[in-house]
Order: structure tokens, then C-alpha cells, then sequence
């Protein structure tokens, strides 16, 4: 295959940056969208130009490393994938390709297409956790009955892999559905339901703090997840926040 | 609600749906009384008198009214701004259209749009209403003629095809607006289930058509009729 | 040859590990204020152990070269964590539990840290549950488990195929509350380039800033290595793009021995390479050769039709197709351990019957397990004279019900449907028991200077069972080293802080420097890739998952020429003092040109077959491996003298007091 692809060329986080246009040629379609970048780097390098930077680690779309925005979409046109996952025999041959970073003042801009995702760290530093020393007499595994029903939503919200594609494709730059989906998680499970009102007052300012937009429901950010984590997430954190805000003694 | 850095972002999420909730009430009612101007002139006039000259109504519901109207714009426009602000630098390729409905990415643009209308919705009912009622001190309710003058003056403002034809066109912008705003409200205030989501879902789409419509239908009926 | 002090506790082996917790010096809470640790990777190991060690006290730095700690290959692991709960009532104890570890290591691991590790392994369960990791549960609500290849009991805890995740991410999360008290200092997009030793020990690191390139030196009392395994020496494995050997390598250069290099546990299911382009290759559970048939064609121009597209594999008639494993393991069949498996399809490949077109894969077909549930189905639904349609098509059902995960992940990768045609695969290299040579308290050679979870080499011996690897980091830094570095720091608690003024951090930083412009600086004509491809192609062919005298005498030669090429003739564009992930990869692909060529030493040394590491000198009569315990029961670790090859052997003899050594068959 051969195609042209228009990627995001930044030096540093100060640098204006642009799009550059690159031609690359005979691209295997069994290949994955970012050994499509690595044939792109390797001709870069060999020409000594310097390659374009981009995220990625496990390429197995589990890390969440990788966070293109990919002709318009996170993680590419493909549905229920990374980056990484994505193969080039979803495009055509001849095709031009936009590449682009995650867009949101949350996440700026490092170089190309890396962008800074602390903020979710910082979000998570606020209350994603269950506030439980490391030791061996913590009560046994099976003393709490967990209903089954519980526990896998708990796990279906506990997939998310933090790529931060729905911020980078909700309109409003929101990440709810990245904070709900951690609130959610433990306020489902007895464990993490002793201290759930705290936990979403604390995560929610702090995903405000960060300069994250509103949600406004539109539902982009659930269709474009790799992990596919749902709205329900946001409509619980919702509610844990609003009966945390009401019943909250602090 | 309000914490340390001010009210957060669910907490405005949550008003604006209340005050949302508080007009789709509202819109009921409205069409409902609208929708008698089509059956009865009486039953209209009778109405609209009550409405318009009971205390309860005027002085207490109207403004709650009012402020519900302005905090939903304001706020609207607040989040909006924020929004916008969220994302300084655009995509230069985007497909939005890929992963959310119209409707709900174009909130802004359809509220404003119903807001525009309300002005002129103002400027033809309730300017006039304030003027005669409070100004002139007319309570009676009664034209010349001695008989109720809501329904003449509601045909009368149908004589005029542009006139009615913005009603039209802003009352599809209000569909359009409701068609995402029923079930977001609900979402907003938390409530979503396997069971009764996809019923709201239903009802909702129900209402953003069937209220609009009924509007439409009632100002195309005054047109032809006048 | 110095005899390396293990410092193994003395009495019977389930009294170890209590007795040494309680002799073990101990540092008083006021104190541990007082004393910095610096911990070097944020997976399993890494994460529990900065979290368990701020929890406890400590002012730990953690380091991490991925953007967040939640990003560590840790979170890839697929099926499961052991733990001896005995929750299902099936006889399982922590000596069933050590012994399986043990016996699945071919007996070339440490009796007294596998006892631990079994011993605390049901602890890491009541500790993941505590802090929210979601496992799954039966309708009772209960936990539930499942069972794995090498073992009797179904002790493997589980949730979904996405264990490592949710472990990793308890763990990131304990992290991350120690993060907001301000315990844990978080160095993300920070890579260790060097060890700084004063006085003999560890004392801080030199640590370039990946973000900015600025080099950072950063002093702590303690420093722990938890950087993972170095599989991506093959270029091609089922680690992540980022996983390299450095530091475990930059701690070896400055005194810590390094352990069984050659033992790397090559897996049997994964997806073949489709090309020259492959980065990477993709694990598929292990799973899924409880229900698949392993097979290729038996004869050569079927082989011939099928890579040419003119037959598909499902016209071949059953006499056609040669299941060599059920062929040759009758016992075991399709269950054999991993190396049998993985070995088996090279064999099979090598003889020119791999199947696609790089010649390098073999069928999984689900065929004959379609209709073996499909009937089941049937007559579960009740439907009598069901056609052979729709049996299969009910047992399409039940399959994706147990794996629809992987196959639609297969189907991504490959885009072939695997319900209606069988599946390829080819082994691939997934984890490294070899690693950094640690004692009984998980200190390196330098003292101060501890490595964790996959960087050591303590518990697996010559092969890991499936679901092992989770457990042992977890183990590691949640249960054992937040007791054992006590030991060391309690002679710290005057010490006051380090300051990285000392000479010896400029010399260090001084150094690190000058290796980055060196390589900056070469302006060659080839990219990094291009060396490490080189490397890999030298190691999977000469060094992978068979093994002679010959080829691992010219591995040693063309890693040795590989590497000489590479520091002439490697391009590096950009700078020294910007993001550069070109030059992050120039270091790491450095370090794996020399650790190749003492992977290949250790291998040429080690002249018997165990566990992953198969020697052809040393096989019976059959062509299986065969151990020899009378001239290799010991650990061998290396020390680093200047050059590879110049490395000196020390041995650690094992001792098997309470298992017996038995050859392993499963014929």
C-alpha cells in the first residue's frame, strides 16, 4: 500500500507545530498501524531526519499507551481497539491519513504526538484507591461474599487501560468517563464502599482542577473507548457524587 | 454542592438539568392550554385568564419561571465557554459525526436558537400581556368588545406567514433540543438503569416530537384558520 | 571460584522464612522518616514494593519510563495468579504449591524462596481483594478459580483474561494513595541509566529525564531494581516495545551477578509474525490448548498447496494431518508444559512443514472441540437428530462463550476467521527466568541493592509455570523485601541523606553522559532497529529453543561482530537534551548486544537440558530433554569483569532437602 499521511510535528510543548505531509510506500496491509509508524521513523531516520515521537509500549492494546487521533477518531476508525490493535487493511490504498495528537488543555502537548496524561494520575493520587495497608492479616479473600452481578460490573469498569481517548474525543475535552469509571469500580465493591463519598468529592475536584470540560452526555467518549466502558459509569458517579455532596459531613 | 474551588462541574451539570426538568414541565403545560385554542375558544380564553391574572401564577410560579429560563441560558452558555476552553487548539481532522448524535453536540446552537425565539415570543405575547395587565391596569382580560381577547389576539398573531414560519422553524429547533436534553437530564441527575433507560430513552424521543409538533400544529392551525 | 552466600535460614523449610522475619533487624517507625529508597519500575513488583515500603514509612523515589506507573508490561498478563488457598477443596497446601513450582522448574530454582513464595502466596489474595481488584466469583460470591498447564489443583485466581491488569492496577492504586500523602515521590518518563555505589554500596542512581533529556542524579539509602526481564534481547517477544535489561544490566556492570541468563521460557501459543515488519508478537492464552488440536500437514505438498492458497487446511483428510504432539506425547498430548510444546513446533517447522507463508506456524484447530460441546449442546437443549450444522454451530457457541476474547483478537491480527478455519501459531519468547542473582533477603551483589519480581532469578528455576509470574512479583514486594531491606537500613538510621555532591555521582553522571553522546555523536548509517533485528535473528536461530555447541559458538562471535558494528555504525538523530526516543532505544539495544553474548556463554556452559533450555548434546535416546543433576544442580552467576566474554562463573550449588530430583516424561 501506498499512502500519505499528515502528521503532527511539534519540537517540544512550547514549539507552535504543524502538520507535515510524508508519502510512504509499500506498506504491508497485515501490519499494524504503528509498524506502519515504525516503517515511516526507519526511512525518516535513514534519510537523517529525525523520527516522529509517539506513545506506545505493550502493543497488545492493554497499556493505553498509544493515542493517536486518527482520521478524525481515537484510536482510528476501527472500534474496540488501540492503536496498536489497528491494522492497516482498514484503509485504502492511496489514502491520506491525518495523524494527530490528543487534543484537551489537560493533556498538553510534549512533542508529535505525545502528549502529557499526569493529569490522570493526578486524579487517581485523589481518591482511586481503597485506603488498605499492605498486610498479611487483612481479613480472608472469601469472608465478604461479593454478588456476582457486582463484582463483574465492578470489573467491566476496572478495564479501563487510561489511553485517555475519551477525552481526546469528547467535544467538551471531559473525562468522566475515565473518573467514573475508577468511582464506579470500587463504590461496587464493599471494600472500596467505606470511604465512596469522599472518593468522588475528592476525584471529581480534581478532574475539575485539571481543567477537564463538562460532560454533556453526548456519548462519544463510550464509542470511541478501546475498552468499551459504559455511560452507566458516569450516571453512578453522578449519583455518588450528588448523595455524597447532600449527606457529606465535611 | 459548592466545595473549596466553587461549584463543581457535576454539581452545574445537575442544576442545569433540574432546570431543565423544570421546563419540559413547563412545555407540557403550555402546549396542553395552546393545544385547547385549537378545540374551544372558550375553554382557551377561560384558560388563559386564569393564568394570567391568578397571583399564585403570576407572582410566584412566573418568576420561578423566569429565573428557570435565564439560569438554564446562563449556565448553558457558562459550560459552553468552559467547554470551548477545554480544547484551546482543534483538530484539523475531525469526525465527530462518527461517534455522537447532531443533536447532542449542538445543544448550544439549538437553545440559542429556542432563546432567539423566545424573544420574539416575548416581544408578540408577553411585552403586550405585561403592558395591558400592569402598565394600563387592565386585569379584566377583555377586549372592546367586552368578550375574553386571548384567543383573537393568539389567531391575529398567525395572519403573518414569516411570523408563523419562525414559530415553525423553532419549534423543530426545540425538538432538535429536546430530542438529547430529556434523556441527558437523566443521566445528568444520575439515573440510568437496564430497565427503565431505554423506556426514558422512548419517552423522551416521544416528547421531544409530540410537544414541538403539538406547537407546530397549533400555529398552522391558527394560520389557516385566521 | 567463591562460594556465594545465599544466607539461607537455617531449620526445617516451612520454619525459614517466620524464623528469619523474626531475627531480622528491624527499623523502629521515627526512623524509617529518616530513610530514603529508590525503587526502578512500577509493575508488579516495583509498584507493590513503593507502595508497601511508603506505607511502612519510608521516603520512596519510584521511577518509571512509561508516562505513568499504571503502564508497566505487568499489565499484560493474561490469565491468572496462584495462590495455595485451597478454596475448592482439591488438596492443595503451600508444600503442593512449592513442590508444583519446583517440579515446573525442572529443579534449577531455590528450595527456600519457592517455600516462601507459596507460603505468602495466599496473603497477595486477601490483600488484592482488600484493595478492590475485582476477581471473579461464582453465584455465591465467592471466589473462583480455574486450573492451569503443570498442575493437579485449580488454584489460579483469576479475572477474565485480564489478571495482570487488574493486579497491576491494585497495585498502581496503593501507589497512587501514597503519591497524594506525598511517601512516594513519582519520576515518570525517567529512565535509570546507572547505579551509584559509595562505599561498596548502593546509594542513588543517575536517572536521564526523558521529557527534557536532563540527566538527574537522585540519592536514596537503598535502591531496589524492579525492571522486569530482558526478553526483548530476541527483538521479537511478547514483551512490550519498551522492556529492556538496563538497569538489571547497569547494576551487573557495577557488581551484582547475574543469574541463569539462557533460561528464557519460549511460548507455545502465540500469533505467528506475519511479515518482515512485525514489532512485536501476541500472546494467546494458554488456555486455549484445553480444546484445541495441535496439527500440521503430514505431507510436504499439502504443506506446498496450502502456502500457495490452492488448499485450505480444513479439505485435508484426518489420515492428511499429523497431530504431533498427541503423536508423540500420548500421555499428555496437547497439555504437555511449554517447552515441550514449543520445542515440538519448531521441529515440526523446521522440517518444512510450517504452514503459512513465513513457514513458521502450525494449526490449532477447534474442529473436533466444536463437536464434542456441539453434541453436549444438543442434548442439554434436547434436540434430537441434530445435523452436523448445527452441532457445530451450537459448539461455536460454547467456545466463544470460554474464548471469544482471543478469538476475536486473532481475528484482528490475522483476519482469518478462527471458527470457520483452525488457528495458526508459533512459539515466541515470553519471559525470562533468568535475571539479577539475589540472596534470601532479595539483595543483590552490592549490597543496598535489591531486584524484584522478573529482574531476579530466584523462584522459577529453568521454567515458570503459567500464572506463576504474577504471584512471585506481588510476593516480592508485597511480603517479602518491606521485611528483608530492613536488615540493611537499619545500619542507616544515622546516616542522615546522601548527598549527591559526592564524587562518586559525578563520576557516574559523568560517564552516563558521555555514553549518550557517544551515541548521538556516531552519525552512522543504520538505525537502532536495524542492530536489533540483527541480534534477534542470532538468538532465536542459534540461541532460542534448541541449543549446540557450534551455533552457540558463532553466536558468541556474531553478537561480538553485531556489536562492534553498532557502536561504529549506529544512527542516532536528534540530540542528547530532548525527548529522544531513539537514543532510549540506542541504550537499551547496547545493553542487549552485551547481555546477548552472556546469555550465549551461559548457555554454552550449561551443557544440559532443563526446563527452557534445551541442549542437544543432552537429550535421550528419543530427542527429549534430559537433565543432568550430578554436574548441573546450580545456579550460575556471572560476574562482570569488563567484557562478556571475560565474565567470571561463581556457582550457588542447590540443595533439594525436601523434594526429590526426578526427570521429567510426559510420554
Amino acid at each position: 500500500m501506498d499512502l500519505t499521511l499528515k502528521i503532527w510535528r511539534q519540537k517540544n510543548k512550547d514549539d507552535k507545530g504543524a502538520l507535515k505531509s510524508y508519502d510512504i510506500k509499500g506498506v504491508s496491509p497485515d501490519s499494524s498501524f504503528l509498524e506502519m509508524m515504525d516503517l515511516l521513523n526507519n526511512n525518516l531516520i535513514e534519510k537523517g531526519e529525525n523520527p516522529v515521537a509517539f506513545d506506545h509500549d505493550c502493543r497488545e492494546g492493554i497499556c493505553g499507551s498509544c493515542s493517536m487521533y486518527i482520521n478524525g477518531e481515537a484510536h482510528g476508525p476501527d472500534r474496540l481497539v488501540t492503536t496498536c490493535q489497528l491494522h492497516m487493511r482498514k484503509f485504502k490504498d492511496g489514502e491520506t491519513i491525518h495523524i494527530e495528537p490528543w487534543r484537551a488543555k489537560a493533556f498538553p502537548v510534549i512533542k508529535d504526538l505525545v502528549v502529557d496524561r499526569s493529569a490522570f494520575d493526578r486524579v487517581m493520587s485523589a481518591g482511586g484507591f481503597v485506603s488498605v495497608n499492605t498486610s498479611g492479616n487483612t481479613q480472608d479473600a472469601n469472608a465478604t461474599p461479593i454478588a456476582k452481578a457486582a463484582a463483574d460490573k465492578a470489573f467491566d469498569a476496572a478495564t479501563c487501560i487510561g489511553c485517555g481517548a475519551c477525552v481526546a474525543t469528547c467535544k467538551n475535552a471531559s473525562a468522566m468517563l475515565f473518573v467514573s469509571a475508577k468511582v464506579s469500580q470500587l463504590a461496587l465493591l464493599p471494600q472500596g464502599q467505606v470511604e465512596a463519598q469522599r472518593r468522588a468529592i475528592h476525584m471529581v475536584e480534581q478532574m475539575d482542577h485539571e481543567g477537564f470540560g463538562n460532560c454533556s452526555n453526548t456519548g462519544a467518549c463510550e464509542v470511541e473507548c478501546p475498552k468499551g466502558i459504559s455511560l452507566e459509569n458516569i450516571a453512578r458517579m453522578n449519583r455518588e457524587f450528588l448523595s455524597a455532596t447532600i449527606t457529606s459531613e465535611s | 454542592m459548592s466545595t473549596s474551588n466553587g461549584m463543581t462541574s457535576i454539581a452545574r451539570k445537575f442544576f442545569m438539568a433540574l432546570s431543565g426538568f423544570f421546563l419540559i414541565i413547563f412545555l407540557l403545560q403550555h402546549c396542553t392550554i395552546n393545544m385547547m385554542s385549537v378545540f374551544s375558544s372558550e375553554m382557551f380564553n377561560s384558560v388563559s385568564h386564569f393564568m394570567g391574572t391568578n397571583p399564585l401564577v403570576q407572582f410566584a410560579l412566573q418568576p420561578v419561571l423566569a429565573f428557570g429560563v435565564f439560569f438554564h441560558l446562563g449556565m448553558g452558555i457558562y459550560l459552553e465557554m468552559q467547554n470551548n476552553n477545554a480544547r484551546s487548539i482543534k483538530y484539523a481532522m475531525n469526525k465527530p459525526s462518527e461517534n455522537a448524535s447532531w443533536m447532542s453536540r449542538n445543544m448550544i446552537i439549538t437553545g440559542i436558537m429556542v432563546m432567539l425565539f423566545l424573544g420574539l415570543h416575548f416581544y408578540d405575547f408577553w411585552l403586550p400581556e405585561l403592558n395591558i395587565k400592569f402598565i394600563q391596569g387592565d386585569m379584566t382580560g377583555l377586549n372592546d368588545a367586552g368578550n375574553f381577547r386571548y384567543y383573537e389576539e393568539l389567531q391575529h398573531k398567525f395572519h403573518d406567514p414569516i411570523r408563523t414560519g419562525l414559530y415553525v422553524l423553532a419549534f423543530v429547533f426545540l425538538s432538535l433540543h429536546l430530542l438529547h436534553g430529556f434523556q441527558s437530564a437523566f443521566q445528568s441527575v444520575g439515573f440510568r438503569s437496564n430497565r427503565w433507560s431505554p423506556v426514558i430513552q422512548k419517552l423522551g424521543n416521544s416528547y421531544a416530537i409530540a410537544v414541538p409538533l403539538g406547537f407546530i400544529v397549533i400555529a398552522v392551525y391558527h394560520y389557516i384558520n385566521a | 571460584m567463591t562460594k556465594l552466600d545465599s544466607r539461607i535460614p537455617e531449620g526445617p523449610i516451612a520454619e525459614k522464612w517466620t524464623k528469619h522475619k523474626n531475627n531480622i533487624n528491624v527499623v523502629n517507625p521515627a526512623n524509617k522518616r529518616l530513610i530514603d529508597v529508590i525503587v526502578v519500575g512500577t509493575g508488579l513488583a516495583g509498584g507493590s514494593a513503593s507502595a508497601s515500603l511508603a506505607e511502612m514509612g519510608y521516603n520512596v523515589k519510584a521511577f518509571c519510563f512509561q508516562d505513568s506507573p499504571r503502564r508497566a508490561h505487568s499489565i499484560a498478563a493474561q490469565g491468572g495468579i496462584n495462590a495455595a488457598k485451597n478454596y475448592q477443596n482439591d488438596g492443595d497446601s503451600i508444600y503442593r504449591l512449592f513442590y508444583d513450582t519446583v517440579k515446573g522448574g525442572d529443579y534449577r530454582s531455590r528450595e527456600a524462596n519457592v517455600y516462601r513464595l507459596a507460603e505468602v502466596s495466599a496473603n497477595i489474595i486477601d490483600q488484592c481483594v482488600a484493595q478492590g481488584v475485582p476477581f471473579a466469583r461464582d453465584y455465591g460470591g465467592l471466589l473462583d478459580n480455574r486450573s492451569f498447564g503443570g498442575v493437579l489443583v485449580s488454584r489460579t485466581f483469576y479475572a477474565k483474561g485480564q489478571t495482570g491488569q487488574q493486579l497491576l492496577l491494585g497495585a498502581y492504586s496503593a501507589m497512587s494513595r501514597q503519591i497524594g500523602k506525598g511517601k512516594i515521590k513519582m519520576y515518570n518518563r525517567h529512565e535509570m541509566l546507572d547505579v551509584v555505589k559509595v562505599d561498596g554500596k548502593a546509594r542513588g542512581i543517575i536517572a536521564r529525564n526523558l521529557v527534557t533529556g536532563e540527566i538527574e542524579r537522585h540519592s536514596a539509602h537503598a535502591v531496589v531494581i524492579c525492571s522486569g526481564g530482558y526478553g526483548n534481547v530476541f527483538y521479537l517477544s511478547t514483551n512490550a516495545m519498551g522492556s529492556n535489561v538496563t538497569a538489571s544490566w547497569k547494576i551487573h556492570k557495577k557488581g551484582a551477578y547475574f543469574a541463569n541468563p539462557c533460561y528464557t521460557q519460549i511460548h507455545p501459543t502465540c500469533i505467528p509474525r506475519s511479515g518482515d515488519h512485525q514489532s512485536k508478537l501476541t500472546l494467546m492464552s494458554e488456555s486455549l490448548r484445553n480444546d484445541g488440536r495441535i496439527w500440521v500437514p503430514r505431507k510436504i505438498e499439502d504443506v506446498e498447496a496450502i502456502r500457495s492458497g490452492k488448499l485450505k487446511p480444513t479439505q485435508l483428510n484426518e489420515e492428511d494431518r499429523d497431530y504431533y504432539l498427541e503423536r508423540r506425547y500420548p500421555a499428555f498430548g496437547n497439555l504437555v508444559p511449554r517447552d515441550v510444546a514449543s520445542r515440538a513446533a519448531k521441529e515440526r517447522c523446521d522440517e518444512g512443514f510450517g504452514v503459512n507463508k513465513t513457514g513458521e506456524a502450525v494449526y490449532l484447530d477447534f474442529a473436533s472441540a466444536f463437536m464434542r460441546y456441539g453434541k453436549e449442546k444438543a442434548m442439554v437443549e434436547g434436540i434430537e437428530d441434530a445435523s452436523q450444522e448445527k452441532i457445530r454451530e451450537l459448539g461455536e457457541g460454547v467456545i466463544e462463550a470460554k474464548y471469544g476474547n482471543l478469538f476475536q483478537m486473532y481475528e484482528k491480527i490475522i483476519n482469518e476467521n478462527p471458527y470457520k478455519t483452525p488457528m495458526m501459531i508459533y512459539p515466541a519468547v515470553h519471559y525470562t527466568m533468568g535475571g539479577v542473582w539475589v540472596d534470601y533477603n532479595l539483595m543483590t551483589s552490592i549490597p543496598g541493592c535489591y531486584a524484584l519480581g522478573e529482574a531476579n532469578f530466584s523462584d522459577h528455576g529453568a521454567n515458570r509455570l503459567g500464572a506463576s509470574a504474577l504471584m512471585q512479583g506481588l510476593a516480592d514486594g508485597y511480603f517479602v523485601l518491606p521485611y528483608t531491606i530492613g536488615d540493611q537500613l537499619a545500619d542507616d538510621i544515622r546516616t542522615g541523606p546522601i548527598s549527591t555532591d559526592l564524587p562518586e555521582f559525578a563520576e557516574a553522571e559523568k560517564s552516563v553522559k558521555e555514553g549518550l553522546n557517544k551515541l548521538v555523536d556516531n552519525k552512522g548509517t543504520h538505525s537502532v532497529d536495524y542492530f536489533h533485528k540483527r541480534l534477534g535473528k542470532v538468538m532465536w536461530d542459534k540461541v532460542g529453543m534448541s541449543r549446540n555447541v557450534k551455533g552457540l559458538k558463532e553466536a558468541i562471535a556474531e553478537i561480538q561482530k553485531i556489536r562492534s558494528e553498532f557502536w561504529s555504525d549506529v544512527m542516532v538523530p536528534g540530540g542528547v537534551n530532548e525527548m529522544n526516543s531513539e537514543l532510549e532505544k540506542a541504550g537499551r539495544v547496547a545493553d542487549f548486544l552485551e547481555l546477548g553474548e552472556l546469555f550465549a556463554k551461559d548457555a554454552l556452559e550449561r551443557n544440559e537440558s532443563c526446563g527452557g533450555h534445551f541442549r542437544e548434546e543432552s537429550k535421550t535416546e528419543e530427542g527429549e530433554a534430559l537433565r543432568n543433576d550430578k554436574d548441573f544442580a546450580y545456579v550460575s552467576a556471572w560476574e562482570y569483569t569488563g567484557e562478556p566474554k571475560d565474565a567470571i562463573l561463581h556457582k550457588e550449588e542447590l540443595e533439594f532437602k525436601d523434594i526429590e530430583l526426578k526427570q521429567r516424561s510426559y510420554k
